[in-house]
């Protein structure tokens, strides 16, 4: 067992530790972004402390095959029918900030069905909830970094931020990659949209090229004739720094 | 043509995240029976910048075991006597309970040694990008030499520190506040 564990009794400690890459500034969003009002009272007001990368940093829970299920990358299986809507596929690569496949890694995606409706208890848009539809998936990368998943295209729906909100029709991702500082939590949006110039969680990310990276792609190579069409999302987690850290 | 390799922007987990992420797969217990080491509940509680509990937070929690190891083994794992790994919603009143051990020391950087402490991730509505932060054991004699506490001015370095519960002294409890007067330190990590 203690062969799986990093060990913290290193005749020189630290030695190891090779820290990863910090972002470009505008490449993600401002934490406080007034126009999407909640951040208002919770994004913090006092500047971060930056953290020297240590062991603490560098490492992250590993999720293995344990807990995922045949059918949770196919979000139209999971009930006795198939969920209304137009069914999707949805399939990209992880990589790494040097292009490297990330393998192995858990992803989990949450969603709207085609309606607009969450299956959550707090969702009260007067749209209809799908029987046959919770819109819950998880799956590991292969390999090669690769993933896919069968699901329907979400509905755009309201929200109160203010009048006449609407979030365009999105994918929640949850990704973890190799360390604490890796994870990652987005949303994948669907090219053309009219909505996004007026979505202010879309609109946080100061750099277009940055913002374009959450819109798919599609994708005629993941279209099945007869079937569904193909949408292409790849994600990039942080890479290391490419000289070992030295103390 | 060349890839461009900048990653990918965060957003924010919105407010249906226990569809996806804690529903079904919470983790409560980072340390199971079989984990070596003082046995410590850990409290959360998240405040917005009015001080008024977040009852839609997610929180994350990394911690290394009682020797100071970092587990790289299955964290979802059922069996897994220690995990290392915590993830729970927060409940109406802001707070969440996590059950585990108290973290031995960590090395580094370089000879420094951190004393015992958790790596934290709050998301949540209104959260565009996970926040993180630490916990530390009030009153562990570590604390005066963490190089890591020692990069937080003196007048912030207490809202990194948990208290014991008067009523169950296993029981730590840290309020994190988002925003305000008592804003807890968080980290560029």
């Amino acid at each position: 067992m203690s062969s799986s564990l990093i060990s913290a009794k290193g005749k020189h400690p630290g030695e190891s530790v090779i820290p990863f890459r910090r972002h470009e500034p505008g490449t993600q969003p401002d934490s406080f972004y007034p126009a999407y009002r909640a951040t208002r009272l919770r994004a913090p007001s006092q500047p971060l402390i930056l953290l020297p990368h240590t062991l603490s940093e560098v490492t992250g829970p590993v999720f293995g095959h344990s807990n995922i299920h045949p059918n949770d990358q196919d979000l139209t299986v999971q009930h006795a029918g198939e969920p209304l809507g137009e069914r999707i596929i949805v399939r990209g690569r992880v990589l790494d900030g040097d292009g490297r496949a990330v393998s192995n890694s858990l992803i989990e995606i949450w969603q709207a069905n085609a309606a607009g409706r969450y299956a959550h208890a707090k969702d009260d848009h007067p749209a209809p909830l799908d029987p046959n539809f919770t819109g819950t998936g998880r799956t590991l990368t292969d390999k090669d970094g690769f993933y896919s998943f069968v699901t329907v295209k979400p509905g755009a729906y309201p929200w109160r931020n203010h009048d006449n909100a609407w979030r365009p029709a999105h994918i929640h991702f949850s990704l973890f990659g190799p360390a604490f500082v890796t994870r990652l939590i987005t949303q994948m949006y669907f090219p053309g949209d009219p909505l996004f110039a007026f979505d202010p969680i879309l609109q946080s990310i100061p750099d277009e090229r940055a913002r374009q990276r959450l819109v798919s792609k599609f994708d005629l190579e993941t279209t099945k004739p007869e079937w569904a069409l193909g949408y292409r999302f790849d994600i990039v987690l942080r890479g290391r720094e490419s000289t070992p850290f030295e103390r | 043509m060349t890839m461009d390799f900048t990653p990918t922007p965060s957003q924010t987990v919105g407010p249906y995240l226990h569809l996806g992420l804690t529903d079904a797969r919470s983790i409560l217990r980072v340390a199971g029976d079989g984990a070596k080491g003082e046995r410590v509940w850990l409290t959360f509680r998240v405040l917005d910048g009015e001080g008024v509990p977040v009852p839609d937070a997610m929180i994350e929690v990394w911690q290394a075991d009682s020797e100071g190891n970092y587990a790289h083994h299955d964290a979802a794992e059922e069996n897994a006597a220690f995990r290392g790994f915590g993830r729970l919603a927060t409940e109406e009143d802001g707070s969440c309970t996590f059950e585990t051990i108290k973290p031995g020391c960590v090395p580094g950087p370089g000879e420094a040694v951190q004393a015992p402490h958790i790596n934290v991730s709050i998301l949540g509505r209104g959260i565009l990008k996970r926040l993180s932060t630490r916990l530390y054991f009030g009153g562990e004699p570590a604390n005066a030499t963490d190089p890591v506490l020692a990069l937080v001015p003196g007048n912030r370095r207490a809202t990194l520190l948990a208290r014991p519960d008067p009523a169950r002294s296993d029981n730590w409890i840290l309020d994190v506040h988002l925003r305000g007067k008592s804003e807890t330190v968080f980290f560029d990590v």
